[in-house]
């Protein structure tokens, strides 16, 4: 038996919707990170239904590069929180205010 | 059975996803990641996705949440950990960004709702997706792109180290 396509698209779609909250109202950036983490495989997933539903094995490749670049994401952006929080009292991304105009 | 089990996977995604963006600790959020990427991982497998599957679970739920936990212990531990302040929002940002992101999901829903060509899959063939053609489609029509993902790889690990260095 095949599972329908609409329904992991649905699922899909909560799990970006949660994401972009994620990344709208927290301010402590780590957890922001890891609300795009759920945006990144919010959209895997539907790609994975997608290439079932057309029998494409290409978007099973588009997953893997977007994995692959997803952990290179991750590598840069945690060094970057690293160096400007570590000597700052609050995780908090609304203290970033030097570029302020 | 498949879908009593993508069924429970994909309220596990859900509620772990909610637990990782209402998490006070940032800890937690590490571990609600990690149960949200094996959910997804399972999701993958009903979907004949078996590398990825795997691809999930050790690359995101292993290394990539492991680099995560290790930042996270980095930045919060010890008495003086830096915390994220409270009750100083822009004025409406949640409730505006809870609009906003309602709307959009209740817009992708309605028009999966509308487009009823995709709730009859066709019948998979028996070996569709499984390692023997991903890797041959991965070696053969798309070795370009494969190698290039090393090359991303490659910029990474150099950028991380220039940034790293000691001044």
């Amino acid at each position: 038996m095949t599972l329908p396509t609409v329904d992991f698209l649905v699922v899909s779609a909560l799990l970006f919707a949660i994401g972009a909250v994620g990344v709208m109202v927290r301010k402590n950036p780590l957890i922001m990170f890891m609300a795009i983490e759920l945006m990144w495989n919010a959209v895997n997933l539907s790609l994975v239904a997608f290439a079932r539903q057309f029998q494409a094995i290409s978007g099973h490749i588009f997953v893997f590069v977007v994995v692959v670049a997803a952990a290179a994401e991750v590598a840069i952006g945690l060094i970057i929180i690293v160096l400007v929080f570590r000597h700052r009292d609050q995780a908090d991304v609304d203290t970033l205010n030097a570029m302020k105009g | 059975m498949a879908n009593l089990i993508a069924i429970l996977a994909g309220v596990l995604c859900l509620f772990m996803g909610v637990v990782v963006i209402s998490a006070k600790n940032p800890m937690h959020a590490v571990i609600a990641l990690v149960a949200n990427f094996v959910g997804l991982g399972v999701l993958f497998l009903l979907l004949h996705a078996e590398f990825l599957a795997v691809i999930e679970v050790i690359v995101y739920a292993g290394a990539v949440m492991v680099l995560f936990l290790f930042v996270v212990a980095l930045l919060m531990a010890g008495t003086r950990a830096p915390q994220e302040s409270r009750g100083k929002n822009l004025p409406g940002q949640v409730p505006l960004a809870l609009a906003v992101t309602g709307v959009f999901a209740a817009l992708v829903v309605f028009a999966l709702a509308v487009r009823t060509v995709l709730v009859a899959p066709p019948p998979s063939t028996t070996d569709f997706g499984s390692i023997t053609n991903f890797g041959r489609a991965l070696f053969t029509t798309y070795l370009l792109p494969f190698e290039l993902t090393a090359l991303v790889l490659l910029a990474a690990v150099i950028g991380v180290v220039f940034l790293a260095r000691e001044r």
